[in-house]
């Protein structure tokens, strides 16, 4: 029973980091660009949360529900007015400027909100739990893993259905001739990566309220939603799903076999995809 | 047409006057340097290590993304393990400490080969994280080895680092304690490897392996259309990089003589750092990393005081660096004056005179 518990928790664990996952995920599938701060725009999202909550009083899903249309906004300007600029044939720009966003992004966290790990108040939710028999499973994981699922259902509704997903996918394919059809990239651009960080907000919410976080953890954060991305193959958000339950998966067996090897075990399940599927388990998009 | 016979050969150059100039001042500057501890005081030298062996990181970081297109974010995997394995030898073989730098050297080499075949699967910004989590998981492996120190780390034996070659004529020399000692050793070690390090790779960008690795960067599909290997060019950059790097890290460390996981896979130090400098100072270019450090170097000791708010402006001077003067202060440096260094570019000269339309 135990090792059902923990396969169990290893795949709800998974919709967290598929929540991670899923911004940078639809941001590379639409401009090919990797966004080396988002694990500190989710740390920044969690602390504008902590902030709406300690200042208003608010229950933290009031809280991100105000949070996330500043972070639409956030996410839109940071591509408008700095992103953009770096996108090109040169890989240098975008990684450069955006790793220099990301230690700029820690350091004024740490500067605002000190080193101390902060978490969310939760009330009974994180208590809670329901009782499926052979098991009982917390109610927060549960949420979070059906967030994940109803996330990247939504996208994916967004991406075939809507005519802006369609604007997503012309220009993901070609954004010279999406233009000329009276697409404006840099406008797509902007508005992808507004909503990944709506899709940031929900994950900072989950990940305030499941564990404690400090402006250094940006960057772990950055690295689980990566190889989520990985495994799962570029450009599928079911991948990514995949992707971020497989390293849930292996972190828990992991840490069930020893405590200190929780991490370890995540980067060697990547490793692992990386040496016998390199382009990931559903690989869509070609680069 | 009738003088063609008589055409003088024509030359293919890259010196310059800039660079005979260069030369000079660089065995001047050099020699000085050698000759500093008999009138420096120990902070200096202990300032002078610190960039000297930033320099050597930034280099090598600066051969690897600025020359061989690879941009690497887990750097710090071969300064923790030439420093882990310099520690090795001291500790568990019972090496001198300066010759188990080797080793430190020799390791990174090793584990790069591993991490090569791993991150080669990944493009651009994927290669990017994917040597960075590498690089986690070697902090995690040497935070289980017990041996080592574990996750809290361990200090090099007393006796070893008293014992250390050198030290004691250097003490002599010098009369001065023998931690003083061993900080002139350090120094000039760092010294060595830096002139060592810049004299290998301009060699390298002047050789005929070095024009393949510039027309890779510049157009991989037609540099393979004249029989590039680009590949194995790929490979010579990143060995070489880590071995050079893993021979940074372990001095690094001889120097600090205490080392946890933690430290020596720092993100920060050994690549955001390293970043940071070869940004500033002009990517792609020797002269860029070496205007980087001193650049570096000056905001450190105007900053230092303001803990985060020092990042934070270094972070955000690397995002206007990179959108205003992509190319650094080298660059704008060179875009002005047309100056190079230490020039790769091959220029012809000679020839005939009426060839002046080419």
């Amino acid at each position: 029973m135990i090792w059902l518990d923990t396969l169990v928790q290893g795949i709800l664990l998974g919709g967290l980091y598929a929540l991670f996952a899923a911004g940078l995920s639809l941001v590379f599938g639409i401009m090919r660009l990797v966004n080396l701060a988002h694990g500190d725009l989710i740390v920044m999202a969690a602390y504008l949360i902590l902030l709406l909550v300690t200042l208003l009083g608010l229950s933290p899903f009031v809280a991100a529900a105000i949070a996330a249309p500043l972070m639409y906004l956030i996410g839109w300007g940071l591509q408008k007015h700095l992103l953009n600029r770096t996108l090109g044939t040169d890989i240098l720009p975008p990684l450069l400027v955006t790793f220099g966003l990301s230690i700029a992004l820690q350091n004024a966290l740490l500067e605002g909100f000190s080193a101390d790990s902060q978490r969310l108040p939760t009330g009974e939710i994180s208590t809670a739990s329901v009782d499926l028999g052979v098991m009982t499973v917390g109610v927060l994981p549960l949420l979070t893993f059906g967030s994940a699922v109803a996330v990247i259902v939504g996208l994916n509704q967004l991406f075939y259905r809507t005519e802006l997903g369609r604007a997503f996918r012309a220009t993901s394919d070609d954004p010279t001739t999406a233009s000329l059809m009276g697409i404006r990239p840099s406008d797509i651009f902007a508005k992808a990566t507004a909503i990944a960080m709506l899709v940031v907000t929900l994950a900072a919410l989950y990940l305030g309220m499941r564990s404690n976080f400090d402006p250094n953890i940006g960057p772990a954060r950055l690295i689980y939603a990566f190889q989520a991305v990985i495994i799962g193959g570029l450009g599928s958000l079911w991948g990514t799903l995949a992707g971020g339950i497989i390293i849930g998966l292996a972190q828990t067996i992991g840490a069930a076999i020893n405590p200190e090897w929780q991490i370890l075990a995540g980067h060697v399940a990547f490793l692992i995809v990386l040496l016998l599927r390199p382009r990931g388990l559903f690989p869509r998009a070609f680069d | 047409m009738t003088t063609q016979t008589q055409t003088p050969a024509y030359v293919v150059t890259t010196q310059t006057k800039a660079s005979q100039i260069t030369a000079v001042a660089a065995c001047a500057l050099l020699a000085a340097l050698v000759l500093l501890p008999f009138v420096a005081g120990r902070g200096l030298i202990q300032d002078l290590f610190f960039v000297l062996t930033m320099l050597v990181l930034a280099q090598f970081w600066n051969l690897l993304a600025g020359y061989g297109g690879m941009v690497s974010i887990g750097q710090q995997a071969f300064v923790g393990m030439g420093a882990y394995a310099m520690f090795g030898g001291v500790i568990l073989a019972g090496i001198d400490p300066i010759p188990a730098i080797l080793l430190g050297g020799v390791a990174a080499l090793i584990v790069a080969i591993p991490t090569a075949f791993f991150a080669f699967r990944l493009q651009g910004p994927y290669f990017a994280i994917g040597t960075w989590v590498i690089a986690e998981v070697m902090r995690l492996i040497m935070a289980q080895t017990q041996s080592l120190g574990g996750g809290t780390g361990t200090s090099l034996p007393r006796a070893a680092t008293r014992e250390m070659w050198a030290t004691e004529w250097i003490a002599e020399l010098f009369d001065v304690r023998n931690s003083a000692a061993r900080d002139i050793l350090t120094y000039w070690l760092a010294l060595a490897l830096a002139a060592a390090s810049i004299a290998a790779i301009y060699a390298l960008l002047r050789s005929k392996p070095g024009l393949a690795l510039s027309a890779v960067r510049d157009n991989p599909e037609a540099a393979k259309s004249v029989g590039v290997d680009a590949g194995r060019m790929k490979w010579v950059v990143f060995l070489s990089s880590a071995f050079g790097t893993g021979l940074a890290g372990a001095l690094i460390y001889v120097q600090k003589a205490r080392i946890s996981p933690d430290a020596a896979f720092s993100v920060t130090d050994w690549t955001a750092y390293v970043l940071f400098i070869v940004i500033i100072g002009g990517i792609g270019t020797i002269e860029g990393p070496i205007i980087g450090v001193i650049i570096f170097f000056l905001l450190q000791s105007l900053l230092a005081d303001f803990g985060s708010w020092y990042l934070f402006t270094l972070g955000i001077i690397g995002i206007l660096v990179m959108l205003i003067a992509p190319r650094g202060l080298w660059g704008l440096i060179t875009d002005k004056t047309g100056i190079q260094l230490f020039p790769v570019r091959r220029r012809l000269s000679g020839g005939t005179q009426d060839t002046s339309d080419t």
